[in-house]
């Protein structure tokens, strides 16, 4: 059993089921990816974890208790963070000021936290006294994942983080999350960007209308003649 | 209307009257909010600029005043144009800076400031012509049935005005400019005397019914009098029996009066209502609802979303703009103090809630249901002070104080009954067919 | 300075700084209390004038009881000391609504026009309270000294022509008015809680993953609003005089200062106030008197010199409002648009 588990999980937002009988699972210090068409439910998948998809059936556990029933707040307190895809910043807060709100249920320990996520990330450093909403795409993105890491999160859940930054900013961001890894971290991300994101992972989940369709590691599905033709572009 | 019976024919008829207007007013509201989800919160505005046509349409004109202030007006409104235009053109033609801005700003103050030039001396004079009785450039002196559509017109074309600014923007931004623009028309016909004789109102306007006085020296009313009276007046002879004609003929005319208003009004609101029923039930009513229903998706197929917006706002205006002429034809006088907001608009607003947003009918009942509430509060609010305080001695402050406040439970309950049907009944009286 | 000049700049201070200044500290206050309301709770509260109204009477109703004590602060108004009893009356009157009626739709995420429309309700009961206690009439409080700078004394020390007058109140109303939106502002600034408002304000979702708890920042946007709302309305009743309805007025100018300076922005909801504030006061002073001072002889206006006449105050706040809607919707410092 995994450390972050959602087992058969079939759900969406109120409507139609987006996800149906979608398993995945991350464990600390490993990186998880998703992967997927266009609507394949990536996103919603996630989400489903996160708590803020309903779930029709299927359940969550972390750290081996089932969280199924919980709030996203309630699974934010309980050490799971997320970074969604847009909006992921404070725009009219200052850089210092979003890493603080991150930390926002932390009575202790936020300096040293906050060193933590200056040192992975200088450019957060240099800009800490900016408004976030003044930052490039790819330094908002560090600010979005620094926020997320101030709650010293054991699962770190990320919507396709490298959406719309360029090649060099995706490849430093691959970087860091494998820097996040080594800590301890289990990472999950919905990914674009198929072949760089399965390169970094340790599993990859590919979805195909809300259902997996492979799961296995990144390098074996790098490998997989058939992944190759469908979702790799040959 | 049981109580409106028990306290005599006359008082329910002319509250009959009222909930008439109401329920039209109520109905225009329905439309542009059931249909458009439109928050207009001016009716107030709409309401005046109508009765304003029952003035300038049925009031003889005053000549005098035309001779002493018509051409500094004329002159005063070309010199606005010419401004404005102006404005417009520095405005389409030179470059975005601060130039442009400075030179719009200098020439609309040279514009406002030569206007006024000419428009002041011109409404001194028009206010100098024997201000007691007119002092006003007068109206048409058209029969005032005409105003009704007059005063639609006036609304549709403010409202139209207001749709191109506000409209397209979310609904708060909406509904502060109506709000804004309805206090500006009742500032407007508050001081500008020479339009509308201001705050000294203009009375005596034209009936399109008969003078109570006329009837009763028609003989023919005074025979449809006696036969409808025949068994009460056959057991009196001579002088008593004449007494008692000239009182049931007196009664009755105020009586016929009202059922002639009644008449006109409920005519009015059968036909605003079957037009508006048609299209609701028309491929153009289909589109609105579908708008309303998912903006995002109707925008998304092609369908000009504010365009559909501006006609119904434009629409149901109007309709306020017809109701609030019926109003000032119905008083026989132009007011501009009476125009409250918490009469003319949130009162509307409570008849279309109450009477389930979407459904015409629900609109119309509402409007009935609410206008009674609305005139009964008072007396059922001194009767329930007096009750209250029967226990204090007579010459107590505070009973004193209670039975005097008891005229403003009117607001109290209409703030409580939008609140309680909001939350327990959304869908109002009559919900809409989805 | 040459004579002239300086009564110009004497005149021009009397009827139109002093006034505007005063007017703007008002307004701003106000403002502040829609824009807090619009940003955290994201609706239009249509129920923001009367809720002024309401801790104005709360104040009035203590400064005659305090009044009545003989309880006084000398030359300072007694309306002072009974300001705190009109700030806590408006807060429990806030809390009560949104208890009572705005958090249910806020709980459901009804759309924001339903909220609107509940504000209108609550603005009616507010509306009725209000004048079921107070009565519709116009109420004075003011005592202690009522001037500053009196005209003639000024005349008198200075040898000018033109006097100038500053009332207590406008000064108190300035003064209050600084010092609260600096606390305000240390607030939102500094403080754990006033970052997460500001976070609230600005991201709903994002500020939720992090934890902050939506109900505590309603009810403190209240409260604060609320006490906004009673400090301005006591002002404004302590420089004018207290009427119920000219506050149902006051929400057109309020509205035009919080979207003229970014909807959800506090120091756009100030320099709003500031622009509304001095637009009416400029539009509608008769310039006469001032340019007499300026012109050479031949120039000299022959009217008042006046662009609108006073009833048409708020037609300015509208004008302005048109503008900004037209021209920038988001305002001058790019808040939420609407």
């Amino acid at each position: 059993m995994s450390f972050l588990e959602g087992e058969a999980m079939t759900g969406g937002y109120g409507g139609a089921d987006i996800i149906r009988g979608c398993d995945l699972a991350a464990e600390r210090g490993e990186i998880a990816v998703i992967v997927g068409p266009n609507g394949a439910g990536k996103s919603t998948a996630m989400k489903a974890l996160l708590g803020v998809a309903r779930l029709r059936s299927g359940s969550v556990r972390l750290g081996g208790e089932d969280i199924t029933a919980l709030s996203p707040q309630d699974r934010v307190g309980r050490g799971m963070a997320f970074v969604p895809q847009t909006d992921n910043v404070f725009a009219t807060l200052t850089v210092r000021e979003n890493l603080e709100m991150g930390a926002f249920l932390r009575r202790s320990g936020v300096a040293r936290t906050m060193e933590r996520v200056f040192d992975l990330f200088p450019a957060v450093r240099e800009n800490r006294d900016r408004q976030a909403g003044a930052l490039s795409g790819g330094q908002r993105q560090q600010v979005a994942i620094g926020r997320a890491l101030m709650t010293e999160p054991a699962a770190l859940l990320l919507d396709e983080p490298t959406a719309g930054v360029s090649p060099i900013v995706m490849d430093d961001l691959f970087e860091r999350m494998l820097e996040i890894r080594s800590a301890g971290v289990a990472i999950l991300m919905a990914e674009q960007n198929a072949r760089q994101a399965l390169a970094i992972a340790d599993r990859g989940y590919v979805l195909v209308t809300g259902q997996n369709r492979f799961a296995d590691t990144g390098a074996a599905l790098l490998a997989n003649p058939e992944m190759r033709r469908s979702f790799l572009g040959g | 209307m049981a109580v409106g019976f028990g306290q005599s024919w006359s008082l329910a008829l002319a509250v009959l009257n009222l909930c008439l207007i109401s329920a039209l007013m109520s109905l225009a509201v329905n439309i542009q909010w059931g249909y458009a989800g439109l928050f207009n919160i001016g009716v107030m505005g709409f309401a005046a600029l109508g009765g304003l046509a029952g003035v300038l349409v049925s009031r003889p004109p005053v000549p005098a005043a035309w001779a002493a202030g018509g051409v500094g007006l004329f002159i005063a409104l070309l010199i606005l144009i010419a401004a404005g235009g102006l404005a417009l053109a520095l405005a389409r033609h030179l470059r975005r800076s601060r130039w442009r801005m400075l030179a719009i700003a200098i020439v609309m103050l040279a514009g406002l400031l030569g206007a006024r030039a000419f428009f002041d001396p011109a409404t001194d004079a028009i206010e100098a012509v024997e201000p007691a009785k007119t002092g006003y450039l007068g109206g048409l002196g058209l029969p005032i049935v005409l105003s009704w559509f007059a005063g639609g017109l006036l609304a549709a074309g403010a409202a139209f005005v207001i749709g191109r600014i506000a409209l397209g923007l979310r609904s708060d931004y909406f509904a502060i400019a109506t709000l804004g623009i309805s206090e500006i028309v009742i500032a407007v016909l508050k001081n500008e005397d020479w339009l509308t004789r201001g705050v000294k109102n203009v009375t005596g306007l034209d009936r399109p019914v008969p003078y109570e006085v006329d009837l009763q020296q028609d003989p023919r009313f005074v025979d449809l009098v006696a036969v409808l009276h025949s068994r009460s007046l056959e057991a009196l002879t001579g002088a008593a029996h004449e007494a008692a004609l000239r009182e049931l003929t007196v009664q009755f005319s105020s009586l016929f009066v009202k059922l002639c208003y009644a008449g006109l009004f409920l005519a009015a609101l059968a036909v605003v209502f079957w037009l508006s029923e048609r299209a609701l039930h028309s491929p153009w009513g289909r589109m609105m609802r579908a708008i309303r229903d998912n903006e995002i998706a109707a925008g998304a197929i092609g369908k000009d979303v504010t365009r559909r917006h501006r006609q119904v706002f434009i629409l149901g205006s109007a309709v306020i703009g017809v109701a609030g002429a019926m109003l000032t034809t119905l008083d026989g006088q132009f007011t501009p103090a009476g125009y409250q907001p918490l009469r003319f608009t949130f009162l509307i607003w409570v008849m279309v809630v109450v009477g389930g947003s979407g459904n015409n009918l629900g609109a119309v009942l509402g409007g009935f249901l609410i206008w009674f509430v609305w005139i009964e509060a008072e007396p059922a609010g001194l009767w329930l002070m007096q009750a209250l305080t029967s226990g204090l001695p007579a010459d107590s402050a505070v009973r004193a104080h209670l039975l005097e406040s008891a005229a403003h439970m009117r607001p109290l309950v209409m703030g409580v009954i939008l609140l309680l049907v909001m939350r327990f009944r959304p869908r109002g009286l009559i919900p809409a067919d989805r | 300075m040459p004579p002239d000049l300086l009564n110009a700049t004497i005149l021009l201070g009397n009827y139109v700084v002093v006034p505007g200044v005063a007017y703007a500290a008002q307004l701003a206050l106000g403002a502040l209390g829609i824009t807090l309301v619009f940003g955290v709770l994201r609706f239009a509260n249509l129920a923001h004038g009367d809720l002024m109204a309401f801790g104005a009477m709360a104040t009035v109703l203590a400064t005659w009881q305090l009044q009545a004590w003989g309880v006084g602060l000398g030359p300072l108004p007694t309306a002072l000391l009974a300001l705190p009893l009109g700030i806590l009356a408006a807060i429990a009157a806030a809390l009560a609504a949104d208890r009572l009626v705005f958090r249910f739709y806020r709980r459901r995420r009804s759309a924001p026009v339903t909220l609107v429309m509940a504000s209108l309700g609550v603005m009616f009961v507010l509306n009725g309270v209000v004048r079921f206690i107070i009565g519709p009439g116009d109420r004075q409080f003011a005592d202690g000294e009522r001037f500053i700078v009196k005209a003639q004394e000024f005349k008198r020390a200075t040898g000018l022509a033109e006097g100038l007058s500053i009332k207590t109140a406008q000064c108190l109303t300035v003064i209050i008015a600084i010092v609260t939106v600096v606390l305000l502002f240390r607030f939102l600034q500094r403080t754990r809680t006033g970052k997460s408002m500001r976070a609230y304000s600005d991201n709903e979702d994002l500020a939720l993953l992090s934890g902050v708890n939506p109900e505590r920042v309603a009810l403190i946007a209240w409260t604060i609003a609320a006490a906004l709302a009673a400090i301005a309305g006591a002002l404004y009743g302590l420089d004018k005089s207290f009427k119920p309805f000219t506050y149902f007025q006051l929400l057109l100018p309020m509205f035009a200062a919080a979207i003229l300076g970014g909807i959800g922005q506090p120091v756009g909801a100030i320099v709003g106030a500031v622009i509304v504030a001095f637009s009416e006061v400029a539009v509608t002073y008769a310039w006469k008197k001032f340019l007499y001072y300026l012109l050479p002889e031949a120039w000299r206006p022959d009217g008042l010199a006046q662009l609108l006449s006073t009833d048409y105050k708020f037609a300015v706040s509208f004008v302005i409002l048109v503008l900004v809607l037209l021209i920038r919707p988001s305002g001058i410092f790019r808040g939420r648009v609407l």
